[in-house]
């Protein structure tokens, strides 16, 4: 296990270390003058020349590489164009917002789209399985940020208009100020989220399950004596899972997608929305501050996943 | 012995009746059979005809132009919007009504289905050409070739895509082509890793085996033995692989990154319609239709694509390997 | 059958390295597939390759097309040391020696018209071209057994006989002077074997091929065969005519084997003894020392794990017989049989 993990976190760095190189070549052929933008529109050239060289932008290239790299490895992100405040503290600000969507909108999803796979396996070609089928498959084709204004427009809006003030249009209320309202304003932001992933899901647990309860081991349980249930829940689910895990890791990063989507749609001030303003504003630091941070969760969540996939399966060692 | 036995024994008469058999003298290739089956079904020649008719809608877009008289990014100001300057419902002027600058949602959404469509098939072909030689390089030659590429498609595949093609058009600039470009590489690595694995079972098949026996090439065992076995899965994936980059199109220029203004496009459409969708549902609802219903008929005729090849193959959404 | 050496092996050996699945790969051992063979075919003839599953039969035979790079060794084709030719110089021998595979499903590519595929050596070898291509194939087509109409079919629409016809026609298309079979007919019904081996049979006296004839089934090889090689786990432990082999075995690994051959004749089948052996074939990565039969053997003694035996004469046997043992079977001798416990637990271990 210490093995897998040494091993495993080594990969990480390696692949941080490409995003780093990635984000730093885009700093240069960005067609952005970070000095001239920092100076302000009137400022002279002398002044401009002063901050490059404070921000050692007039060194050879392979020295600002490596100070670049020693910033990182130090958690200096830069600092934004904009309002000149560290990236590191404007990660800070919007972090919870993103992360509660993030996990709230990733249990939900899971829990969705297995229980929905699982309901489906049990009874293959009855009325629920060609429904859960048909869901998944609308779901499937539905964009995100589709998903999200409509449910705007017929859950918020609609139903405020008759008289039904369930769904808020939107905002965040944080955790500490009131628990209730930050439950109620999440709450449309994690259904966007989850069922387009979810109908991925169903029908991934499905296909998964019906091989599996078609397996040797699974009619020996059955003709054991022991219940349905028990047979479904206890030996199908566990072996049915691991392919559905593996996916997760691979899904991750569609995860942070649908948040951002989702975060600009429901109007979140979290990261995502973030990086559209910070895209509009040309505030590159704070973009290249996000793309590491995205890229640093997705390694770390896919070593969770792949621990946990051998957690379910006995049979992956993890070497 | 029964071998001996046996060897004065009469043809089987399987061998015998070749000349009665005869009379059917070309075989149905697997493409073939795979496409009578797909004729057979209806929901795939419902959602094909349903995509050729978005397709033509997209081709002879100008014609709605002249049906209408309103341009693409044209604003009727006097006869789109209230007084109030709100934008008009649908009526007989404006069949999907009008948006926030008094602009044709109707025409919009025909000239918008031009670019989804254009970004999502050219995005989805770049990807599977080099998925397609990128996996078929790495699983033939093995080695260190392939340690390099699939280690490059893991990186590329683990990565957060939307938030790198973020980076990348805020760099880059936003255009159709960097559109393209960047949807191409997020997401050729998927048609890569499937070709990969296809490529490394069929490398160790007799026929390739035979193929070098006789002298072939690398080349042509790769594109004349192995190649034409990998098909199958890869054109399953373009089917899905298209309404995927449709989407990603859209979410691009829902955020503002894909093809700039005042081009209309889908995603575009809907990222303007969330500050009115409280006063102009149609705003919001006929780009929203249109997205929804082009991804749904490719996603039903790949679901299907993928039933003509193989029956069993119940797994689409399972990880390679 | 002349007596001109057209194909010579001198002590040929492949392994195969077993890699762990590591990020690094790093070599945690080697799989000794052929080890130390040596055999000489004639111009005309018919060798026969018997042997358990495993024990390098289809290794040897890839060895010798150079489908494998040996590991050490030498083969000689006509007068060319072909070791250690690239690719490219390989190429104009390869009109000179093919193969049949075993697999007639997986030998023929499902994805291509019956026609392209004997047509493939003229195209890879660039013999023939378009019409003069297709007539070559019909010809080939009507030379073994199958309508040249189906040209344009689909391997899926032939029987597994018919398949393997194909597979004769690809290998005959170059008019090759060796043909490598290997086990040509062990995946057909037994009614279409005989057919194909009468195939191959007429083939051989009109074009006078040499065939190297490799098979698990002994009776096949014995009417295919003038002379036959008994491998064990990568070695040859007995070679020489098959009359003689068959009615003088002299190492008890091949004894053994035809011991447990059906016979139609009840009277034989129940005359004879059926020698069961003991314990499974080891582990080609780790072989045994001395004779690698040892571990089985009803006469093994501590020489025989101590020394590798030579390939030689034994007795007052002709000189083209040879085996290698260092207590060789004689005529009429009974093997000592394996005791009921341990007979129980070897299920299927001979053939």
């Amino acid at each position: 296990m210490l093995k897998f993990l040494v091993r495993r976190l080594t990969l990480g760095v390696a692949v941080m270390w490409v995003v780093a190189t990635a984000v730093f070549i885009l700093y240069f052929i960005a067609p952005h003058d970070v000095a001239r933008t920092l100076a302000g529109k009137q400022s002279t050239e002398r002044v401009i020349q002063l901050i490059r060289h404070r921000l050692g932008l007039d060194k050879p290239i392979t020295e600002q590489y490596l100070d670049y790299l020693n910033r990182l490895l130090h958690g200096d992100l830069g600092y934004s164009y904009v309002n000149s405040m560290p990236v590191v503290n404007v990660i800070k600000e919007d972090l919870p917002i993103t992360a509660s969507v993030a996990f709230g909108g990733a249990i939900l999803w899971l829990l969705i789209g297995v229980s929905a796979g699982v309901l489906a396996a049990t009874r293959p070609r009855s009325f629920l399985d060609r429904t859960v089928t048909a869901f998944a498959l609308f779901f499937y084709s539905m964009p995100v940020f589709l998903l999200g204004q409509l449910f705007l427009l017929l859950l918020f809006f609609r139903l405020t208009m008759a008289g039904f003030d369930i769904f808020p249009g939107g905002g965040y209320v944080p955790f500490a100020a009131s628990p209730g309202e930050w439950l109620r304003h999440l709450i449309l932001p994690w259904f966007t989220v989850a069922l387009v992933s979810a109908s991925t899901y169903a029908r991934l647990t499905r296909g998964s399950m019906l091989e599996v309860l078609g397996e040797d081991y699974i009619r020996t349980a059955r003709s054991k004596g022991l219940r349905e249930r028990r047979v479904i829940y206890r030996h199908g689910l566990r072996a049915g899972m691991s392919p559905v895990v593996t996916q997760f890791g691979i899904d991750l990063g569609t995860l942070l997608g649908g948040v951002i989507l989702t975060e600009t749609v429901f109007g979140l001030p979290g990261l995502g929305q973030q990086i559209v303003t910070s895209i509009s504003d040309g505030d590159l630091p704070v973009i290249m501050g996000l793309v590491l941070l995205a890229s640093g969760f997705i390694v770390l969540a896919n070593i969770v996943v792949d621990a946990l996939y051998a957690v379910l399966d006995p049979r992956v060692r993890l070497t | 012995m029964s071998q001996l036995s046996a060897a004065t024994a009469p043809p089987e008469p399987a061998e015998a009746g070749l000349s009665e058999a005869a009379k059917k003298i070309e075989g149905r290739s697997p493409w073939q059979l795979a496409f009578e089956r797909l004729r057979r079904d209806r929901v795939a020649v419902g959602s094909a005809i349903m995509i050729v008719i978005i397709a033509l809608i997209a081709i002879f877009a100008p014609l709605a132009k002249r049906i209408t008289g309103h341009g693409p990014a044209g604003q009727y100001r006097d006869t789109g919007l209230s007084p109030a300057g709100i934008p008009v419902g649908p009526n007989g002027m404006f069949w999907f009504g009008t948006d926030e600058l008094g602009r044709d949602v109707l025409v919009r959404v025909i000239y918008g289905a031009r670019i989804s469509l254009l970004a999502g098939v050219a995005a989805a072909s770049i990807a599977v050409l080099v998925g397609v030689v990128i996996g078929l390089a790495a699983g033939y030659f093995g080695g260190a070739v392939d340690t390099v590429l699939s280690r490059f498609m893991d990186v590329v595949l683990s990565l957060p895509y939307l938030v790198f093609a973020i980076a990348l058009v805020s760099v880059i600039g936003s255009s159709m082509q960097v559109s393209i470009g960047v949807i191409a590489f997020f997401s050729f690595s998927s048609v890569g890793r499937i070709v990969r694995g296809q490529v490394l079972s069929i490398k160790e098949k007799e026929y390739v085996e035979a193929a070098r026996s006789l002298g072939a090439g690398n080349m042509r065992i790769m594109f004349v033995d192995v190649l034409p076995n990998v098909l199958a899965p890869v054109i399953v994936y373009v089917t899905l692989l298209i309404p995927l980059s449709i989407v990603f199109e859209a979410a691009l220029s829902f955020l503002g990154l894909g093809v700039v203004p005042p081009t209309p496009t889908w995603g575009g459409m809907l990222s303007d319609a969330i500050n009115y969708y409280q006063v102009a549902w149609w705003y919001l609802v006929f780009p929203g239709a249109a997205l929804l219903v082009t991804t749904l008929a490719f996603n039903l005729l790949g679901d299907s694509v993928r039933d003509a090849f193989d029956p069993r193959y119940n797994r689409l959404f399972a990880a390679e390997e | 059958m002349s007596t001109e050496t057209l194909l010579r092996l001198e002590n040929v050996v492949k392994h195969f390295p077993v890699h762990s699945t590591r990020l690094l790969r790093r070599t945690e051992g080697v799989v000794h597939a052929v080890d130390g063979v040596d055999l000489d075919v004639r111009r005309g003839e018919t060798v026969g390759l018997v042997g358990e599953t495993g024990c390098g039969k289809s290794t040897l035979a890839r060895c010798i097309l150079r489908l494998y790079d040996l590991t050490s060794g030498r083969i000689t084709f006509g007068d060319t040391d072909i070791t250690e030719l690239s690719r490219r110089k390989m190429r104009p021998h390869r009109k000179r020696m093919q193969m049949i595979f075993q697999d007639p499903y997986g030998s023929l590519n499902p994805r291509r018209r019956v026609g392209p595929i004997i047509g493939d050596p003229f195209a890879i070898q660039n013999v023939a071209d378009g019409e003069e291509r297709k007539r070559k194939v019909q010809e080939l087509m009507e030379l073994v057994g199958l309508n040249p109409e189906h040209y344009n079919r689909f391997p899926a629409e032939f029987s597994g006989g018919q398949r393997q016809r194909i597979g004769v026609a690809r290998a005959l298309a170059l008019r090759p002077e060796v043909i490598v079979c290997d086990e040509p007919v062990s995946a057909l019904d037994v009614s279409i074997q005989a057919q194909i081996i009468n195939l191959l049979d007429d083939l051989q006296d009109e074009f006078g091929l040499t065939y190297i004839f490799i098979a698990h089934d002994l009776s096949i090889v014995e009417r295919v065969s003038d002379r036959v090689a008994v491998m064990y786990l990568g070695k040859i432990v007995e070679f020489g005519p098959t009359e003689q082999i068959y009615n003088h075995p002299r190492h008890p690994y091949t004894k053994a084997l035809l011991s447990a051959m059906p016979s139609a004749d009840p009277d034989v089948a129940e005359a004879r003894e059926r020698i069961v052996l003991r314990g499974d074939v080891p582990s080609p990565i780790d072989p045994p020392s001395g004779c690698s039969f040892h571990p089985r053997c009803p006469k093994a003694q501590q020489h025989c794990v101590d020394v590798e035996p030579p390939l030689e004469v034994k007795f007052t046997d002709p000189p083209a017989h040879r085996a290698a043992c260092h207590f060789p079977v004689g005529d009429g001798e009974v093997l000592a049989h394996a005791t009921p416990e341990l007979a129980l637990d070897t299920e299927g271990d001979v053939l």
